[in-house]
């Protein structure tokens, strides 16, 4: 998989012969190598969710420590990975866009707007010598207030943006794709609430499928937009998560049964 | 102030540079089921002199916003070439019509941070896919306030009770083109700075009907 950059991957402004940009794609391997964040369209909201493995007992175990997921304005947020450093500068200018947006317009800024501009501006990142591109991919989930539809997009380091049924990035992001293609999203979407089970499901599968993480405590963060939220980006009650995190460890029980019945027959 | 300018009396002159052009007028905007319709007159008055007695003063913003124009021609022209522009620019950014929410807040801004070197009263009124029908009134400093309907210039004090009186919800297209043409028509018969002919426009999510008469519903002239 490691290709050699041979002495054409020291700058963001030089392609290799074969077509390719090397220090944009080393730039996504940063996010490779980070924690998983899930996005998932549901018919009636969005449910965005991102692993927190705890680093170390010293660390405070709680959302509000290292934050990944950030409201960008009342009726959007973005789930990042990668450098979160960077990912952070990336949080702060959707921040300014949409802030602007609604000082300009009278109106909240529509989810593939935002999604456009978040692109631009990762990707005049990757032109200019000087700089260097972002280590770090956005989810966002917004709601459209004018044509009152749920939006799910992921903007990636080299500035591409797209707009998504389901989305995975990070460490676990095969893993994760494969799961949610059994969701068969494009087809049926499946309710908000749905999508809360199905995203702590797969992070929860992800980290315990991992050696390294024995003994370490999985902490995620969930948010949602959906009517229960009035619209609005916040984060999945603590109660409804602690009632989804106890529904996983039955769901992968059960499983971890019918997996050891199948090989005793 | 000149001698020369102390002849002018309507209310918006008091802004005006000598020899300055102003849209003295009558602007209205009425809604009825599925649309607007926006009308004024066709007066612009330099002092007591009518500089051009068959002006235009219902401006085009977007496919479904229009804008009437009211204080001085230039101001009020130069804004509605920055609107219309924006817009353009806006339905290229996101695919989808302008709100007239939109076009109003733009044109807030604008009167607002410039209100010391601005003279301009403006009436935006539109239909969009989201709120359908829709009038906002920006006043002389900036402020917006949308509304039921809307009147404004300075024949529009001589017309505030029959609207009052006259103003049904839910008109047909025509109801409400012939209140725009009374209530003009009333506006012009006592304001010096009003008169012409009474352009309407009526917006609809179809699309835009634009037609003028000369014959007024009232006036001198019995028809």
């Amino acid at each position: 998989m490691a290709s050699s950059g041979a002495g054409y991957d020291l700058s963001a402004s030089t392609f290799s012969p074969d077509g390719r940009i090397f220090q944009v794609e080393y730039a996504s391997k940063a996010v490779e190598n980070a924690g998983t964040v899930i996005g998932i369209k549901a018919s009636n909201g969005i449910v965005l969710g991102v692993s927190k493995p705890l680093l170390h007992k010293m660390v405070v175990p709680s959302t509000c420590s290292y934050k990944r997921i950030h409201s960008v304005d009342e009726h959007a947020g973005i789930a990042s990975t990668g450098f979160l450093p960077d990912a952070r500068q990336l949080v702060g200018r959707a921040i300014d866009e949409a802030a602007n947006w609604e000082d300009q317009y009278g109106v909240k800024v529509p989810p593939d707007v935002l999604a456009d501009r978040l692109g631009y501006f990762m990707h005049y990142y990757t032109l200019s010598g000087g700089l260097r591109p972002f280590g770090a991919s956005c989810v966002i989930g917004a709601y459209d207030q004018d044509t009152k539809q749920y939006k799910l997009h992921m903007v990636e380091p080299n500035g591409s943006a797209a707009s998504y049924y389901g989305v995975a990035t990070g460490k676990g992001k095969q893993a994760a794709k494969t799961e949610l293609e059994k969701l068969n999203l494009h087809k049926e979407p499946c309710t908000v609430d749905e999508a809360v089970q199905h995203i702590a499901k797969i992070l929860t599968m992800l980290h315990q499928e991992n050696k390294d993480n024995e003994g370490k405590p999985l902490e995620m963060e969930l948010s949602w937009i959906c009517e229960a939220s009035k619209y609005k980006h916040v984060g999945v009650p603590k109660a409804r998560i602690a009632e989804v995190k106890a529904w996983v460890q039955e769901q992968l029980e059960e499983e971890d049964d019918d997996e050891e019945e199948a090989m005793e027959e | 102030m000149t001698t020369e300018v102390s002849m002018m009396h309507s209310a918006e002159s008091q802004n005006l540079k000598d020899g300055e052009v102003s849209t003295g007028t009558t602007i209205i905007a009425i809604p009825f089921q599925g649309g607007v319709v926006v009308g004024a007159d066709s007066r612009t008055s330099t002092g007591s002199y009518v500089a051009v007695r068959t002006s235009d003063k219902i401006a085009c913003l977007s496919d479904h916003i229009y804008a009437c124009r009211s204080g001085s021609a230039a101001d009020t022209q130069a804004l509605t070439d920055y609107i219309r522009y924006y817009l353009q620019q806006l339905k290229i950014e996101t695919g989808r019509p302008a709100r007239v929410k939109s076009a109003a807040h733009l044109l807030q801004k604008l009167v607002y941070q410039n209100k010391d070197n601005l003279s301009a009263g403006m009436i935006v009124a539109g239909w969009d896919p989201v709120e359908g029908p829709a009038i906002y009134s920006i006043a002389l400093g900036g402020t917006c306030l949308k509304v039921p309907f809307a009147f404004s210039g300075s024949g529009s004090l001589y017309i505030t009770g029959l609207l009052d009186s006259e103003f049904r919800e839910n008109m047909t297209k025509e109801e409400a083109r012939t209140l725009v043409k009374k209530a003009l028509a009333h506006a012009m018969a006592r304001d010096g700075s009003s008169g012409g002919i009474i352009r309407t426009v009526a917006i609809t999510a179809e699309g835009n009907d634009r037609d003028y008469t000369s014959q007024l519903p009232y006036g001198p002239v019995s028809y």
